[in-house]
């Protein structure tokens, strides 16, 4: 449980921390909440060279309404998310889900986007909310939307020279609602399953548009488009989302592992699919 | 509660809730654990451990390792082989490899040692021993392991041609034939105990420092049992005793993980001893999870027979059980499975019969008795499990079908049909007492609407009975050492005083408890009493904690030297008051003459008289040490009910409440067996939920870090409502039982028993543990097709 060698940088603005990046080889990271890379490089999974510690960075904190969109900072932690009055919807509900007290006084929103673990829940969230990833690298910054932004398991599509300064969920204009439901094994765990919901009404009640997305259940965090094909243009409805909960089930790929076998984690997708689309619904309706 | 006390609270004797002496240092930081230890010149030592279950060696090479500066010695099998220290024998008898030779067996074995200047350079070394393995095919069940076409695991062990650990049966077989023949009713279950994990916070560790030029060998060590452990290291490493010092300072929890002595310490001893400087060794995390004592891994079937109106009339058991690598189950009885033939629990019936095997498999050695007396926690289990199946099958309800079994109060001394003798008990006051506390006839009520609605509410009742305190030199032996134990007691000439105990506390406030047994007799207050304990150079020999035996045994002693100075201070007191020995009573900390309370002296004026101002003849001093032998175990008991909620869609439970009754005779100081009962509900609530160490098809160990292996926190244990009667155990000094680990024992049963019950109308009988909710999503889905 001791990690090997390291080189460490503290960075005191984004413009030193790319340099780093840019002067450091290949096993060069960045350092976040170190919820992550910390245990990875205890077991000696991961073995960077270099960590820059991007901690220090003035400015790059925050949780706020900003343009028409909810901006996170690359060193807002999950409790700041938690304890924020900006956050709504699934962002909000998700907050509380991340790991125990500890973990979220730690790690960052942004550090878990960058991660990329399909069993991370923030991605799931990003899915369902239609949310963009901003990176900063030698070149200026340029805006990727988180779908693209998920390559594979522990893949993200940044450049080696690029940093996560921030995610920019949109706020919709009119109703909408979101949930986050989530079953963990013990608190501090990671998701067995869970389920991202995102719902917007237009003004004659119907769904305007929808976001869904699963967590643990897939090599990646899973976009189920077909069930947000489904409910736009329909009244919400308990009959809807169980026909929705049925595209969930489906659109699902779980391996049978320690925490349950694959078909008892569909049937759990399909029940949180049917919870989160009525907390969701439930949300857009009271607002 | 209010308890029953004789001495006022200054004083703070049987009865009284004393804050814990111990935990001021221990949250105030100033606790000395094993990886606070730190000496001049001390090197520090890194295991390399297998990555595969099973695999032939064909050769290690360490020069990458050697030249890593820093790196001072990098140890393997073939050097420890040298010094004829490669293997080393287990306390069942079997022997352990220390550093694998010609196979490793298990993920996880120990393989080489580096010995650095620091740790990390240790670690460093660790990684770059390249061993070359030959993989063979991993045996991963115990049945697996019997089939006779499987590869035979300890090929080294002459005579071995199967993989058959022991064999081994107690009961009368022809009786039990004969109560099944007369049976109206058969009712079976087949369950498997899983393996689970102490996980104590704290992992193993030893700093080892051997003089080069005296001999002495002073050895610090996560140990539950120094002075077992001394003088096995004598034994073992051939070391002449009196130069042997084991000091077991603060531990972070032991729970029978620590009971045992591992590769790691005696290659770090060896390593001091060869080097000449201290070497410290302190697990990982992950070492701990992977190769230390595990718990449990009983594979059961046991059958009832029974009447039409529910009366038992025979149990038989046959128990397979998953040994891993090596026999080394940490037991103190000459039984094969320990006390496991309790299992005829709280009931009154003629006839048992139990068959155990145990087999060798590709996992992790070292059975141990996790919190609990040896497989006492499985054998409680088992029996509560069936007697709740019997009650379904023949439509009785389960709290009824117990009490048309129990062994009633007038029956005690009460001798099991496998030989136990049972101390004292009162179990029809017990369980009716838990059933009104939760509610029980409501409740079923409540449980019938609940289901008209599609709702799933299970009540669970398990009613245990414990055998704890090893024990009476006859039968309980750790390598021919019989299991007594014993207390030295000094007062000073102040009037105050220093206990030492051969026993050894791992957090469960020994240092309070003990002290108020001894200001119960003596009537010097507790917070004058030094307790100590785990050095072997200071405290009189014992065989250590564990098996729930230190207040059974250790506070025996304690209560008996305390008495023996009670009577010196007495006749001291006699001279002092010129009155007749037969005269003088005490009370309190007070000695008068009988009839005239005025005319008194206290325990601190006898105090120093002993030491200033004798009668003629007495020898002077107010010291004793006593080595108790019990004459019987003793028997706690308890009735625990939970009632769950279990969500039909998705099969996660939800403890609704849980009332804990615990009988544990005599209780000294209420808050610490509170907590007792509180941690045992925990760990309890753990194995029956999530707690377990399992293996993939090629061996490997799943649970090897505490993201993958769940230990329970606050905030998914559920809230206890904990409740008592007392029947002292007639056969103790003071009629304590012990309770560290009742709850452990008693309460699995009730969680796994309370999700059955809350889908039995389903037609589900069993549901193994852990009780996941696929597990009880699929019994539910598999019951409605
Ligand atoms: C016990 C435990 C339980 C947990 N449970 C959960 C859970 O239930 N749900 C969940 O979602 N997560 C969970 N986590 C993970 C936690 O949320 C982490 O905080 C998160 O995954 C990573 O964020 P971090 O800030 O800690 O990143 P770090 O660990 O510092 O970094 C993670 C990776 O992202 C890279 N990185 C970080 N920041 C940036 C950036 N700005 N630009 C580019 N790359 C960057 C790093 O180089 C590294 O490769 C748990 C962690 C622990 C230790």
């Amino acid at each position: 449980m001791l990690p090997s060698r390291f080189d460490y940088v503290a960075a005191h603005s984004i413009e030193e921390a790319l340099a780093a990046k840019a002067q450091g080889d290949e096993d060069t990271r960045f350092l976040a909440g170190g919820q992550s890379l910390l245990p990875m490089m205890k077991l000696r999974l991961a073995v960077p060279s270099k960590l820059i510690d991007i901690n220090r960075i003035d400015g790059l904190g925050g949780v706020e309404r900003r343009n028409g969109h909810l901006r996170i900072g690359a060193a807002a932690r999950h409790a700041d998310v938690a304890a924020s009055d900006a956050a709504f919807g699934a962002v909000a509900a998700a907050a509380p889900w991340i790991s125990d007290p500890l973990v979220r006084n730690l790690g960052t929103l942004c550090g878990s986007v960058a991660h990329c673990d399909p069993e991370g829940d923030w991605n799931s969230v990003l899915l369902a909310t239609g949310a963009d990833v901003v990176a900063r690298g030698p070149g200026g910054e340029r805006s990727i939307p988180i779908a693209e932004f998920v390559q594979d398991m522990f893949a993200n599509s940044l450049a080696s020279d690029e940093m996560v300064t921030e995610v920019r969920v949109p706020v919709p204009s009119g109703r909408s609602g979101g949930s986050y439901v989530k079953l963990e094994r013990k608190i501090g765990d990671y998701a067995t399953v869970a389920v991202a919901g995102h719902l917007e009404l237009g003004d004659d009640g119907r769904i305007a548009a929808a976001g869904l997305a699963l967590t643990s259940v897939a090599p990646i965090n899973l976009k189920v488009a077909e069930a947000e094909a489904l409910l736009v243009g329909n009244q919400p409805g308990p009959e809807l989302f169980a026909e929705a909960a049925e595209l969930a089930a489906a659109a699902a790929d779980p391996r049978d592992d320690v925490r349950g076998t694959a078909r008892w984690k569909r049937q759990v997708v399909r029940t949180f699919t049917g919870r989160a689309l009525a907390a969701a619904a439930d949300q857009a309706l009271k607002g | 509660m209010t308890a029953h006390t004789t001495t006022p609270p200054e004083i703070g004797g049987i009865g009284h809730s004393l804050k814990r002496v111990e935990d001021a240092r221990l949250i105030e930081g100033q606790g000395n654990f094993l990886d606070d230890i730190s000496l001049p010149g001390m090197l520090y030592m890194a295991l390399v451990r297998s990555p595969v279950a099973h695999a032939r060696i064909n050769g290690i090479d360490i020069e990458a390792a050697m030249a890593v500066d820093g790196v001072l010695a990098v140890v393997t099998g073939e050097l420890m082989a040298a010094h004829n220290l490669a293997w080393m024998p287990t306390l069942s008898g079997d022997t352990q490899a220390v550093l694998a030779t010609d196979k490793v067996r298990y993920q996880g074995q120990e393989v080489a040692a580096v010995i650095a200047t620091d740790p990390y350079i240790a670690a460093d070394g660790a990684e770059l021993v390249d061993v070359d393995y030959d993989v063979l095919p991993a045996v991963v069940t115990p049945q697996q392991s019997l089939d006779p076409d499987t590869v035979v695991i300890r090929d080294e062990k002459e005579g071995q041609t199967d993989n058959l650990a022991y064999e081994w049966e107690c009961g009368d077989d022809a009786a039990t034939a004969e109560a099944f023949a007369r049976a109206d009713r058969v009712v079976s279950i087949q369950t498997h105990y899983p393996r689970s994990h102490p996980a104590p916070l704290e992992t193993c560790g030893i700093v080892a420092d051997v003089n080069p030029v005296t001999g002495q060998a002073t050895i610090y060590m996560t140990s539950q049992a120094p002075h077992a452990h001394r003088t096995l290291f004598a034994m073992v490493a051939g070391l002449p005793e009196q130069n042997i010092r084991i000091i077991s300072p603060d531990i972070g929890g032991g729970f029978g993980n620590k009971v045992p002595i591992y590769p790691g310490y005696v290659v770090a001893t060896a390593a001091s001893l060869v080097i000449g400087k201290p070497v410290k060794w302190v697990e990982t995390r992950t070492g701990n999870l992977i190769s230390t004592g595990f718990g449990r891994d009983y594979h059961m079937s046991g059958e009832l027979a029974l009447t039409d109106e529910g009366r038992i009339l025979g149990l038989r058991v046959d128990v397979l059980s998953d040994q891993g690598a090596f026999y080394s189950d940490a037991q103190p009885s000459r039984y094969r499975a320990g006390l496991f033939h309790v299992v005829t629990g709280s009931y009154d019936f003629p006839a048992a019969h139990i068959t155990c095997r145990g087999a060798f498999t590709n996992k992790a050695p070292g059975g141990v008795a996790y919190r609990c007396s040896f497989r006492i926690t499985e054998a409680s289990y088992l029996i509560e499990r069936l007697v709740q199946t019997a009650a379904y099958e023949l439509g009785i309800d389960p709290a009824d079908l117990r009490f048309r079994n129990f062994i009633q109060p007038e029956q005690f001394p009460y001798e099991t049909p496998t030989g136990f003798v049972y101390d004292s008990g009162d179990y029809p006051t017990a369980l009716r007492k838990a059933l009104d506390a939760v509610g029980y006839e409501q409740l079923r009520e409540e449980q019938a609407e609940a289901r008209a609605q599609g709702r799933l509410i299970g009540i669970g009742i398990a009613h245990f009975t414990e055998a704890v305190g090893a024990g009476p030199a006859h039968t309980y032996d750790i390598a021919g050492l019989k299991m007594i134990d014993s207390a030295e007691l000094r007062v000073h000439p102040t009037g105050k005083a220093i206990l030492k105990l051969g026993v050894k506390t791992q957090g469960q406030g020994h240092e309070t408890t003990f002290a108020q047994i001894v200001a119960e007799q003596l009537g010097i207050p507790a917070y004058d009493i030094k307790v100590e304990h785990g050095d072997t150079d200071h405290t009189p020999y014992g065989l250590g904690t564990y098996a729930s035996r230190s207040t059974p045994v250790g506070g025996a002693a304690t209560a008996v030297v305390a008495r023996k100075l009670a009577d010196k201070a007495r006749h001291i007191a006699a001279h002092l008051l010129e009155a007749a020995v037969e005269d003088i009573e005490m009370a309190a900390g007070k000695l008068h003459v009988k009839g005239s309370p005025d005319q008194a002296v206290t325990i601190q004026d006898v105090a120093l008289a002993a030491y200033t101002n004798l009668p003629e003849g007495m020898e002077y001093g107010l010291e004793d040490v006593t080595y108790y032998n019990p004459p019987n175990l003793t028997f706690p008991y308890g009735s625990y009910i939970v009632v769950v909620e279990v969500d039909p869609d998705t099969g996660v439970w939800k403890v609704e409440r849980m009332v804990a009754l615990d009988d544990c005779g005599v209780r000294i100081n209420p808050m610490i067996v509170e907590g007792q009962i509180h941690g045992g509900l925990t760990e309890g609530f753990a194995m029956s939920s999530m707690q377990w160490i399992t293996f993939d098809e090629d061996g490997n160990c799943i649970g090897s870090n505490f993201m993958d292996y769940l230990v329970p926190t606050a905030w998914e244990t559920p809230r206890f409502e904990l409740l008592e009667t007392v029947v002292p155990s007639p056969h103790h000094p003071i009629g304590a039982k012990g309770v560290g680990e009742s709850a452990t024992v008693g309460s699995p049963a009730a969680y796994v028993n309370a999700v059955v019950d809350a889908l039995a109308h389903l037609g589900v009988r069993n549901i193994d543990m852990p009780v996941l909710p696929d597990r009880v999503w699929e019994a539910i889905d598999s019951a409605a097709s």
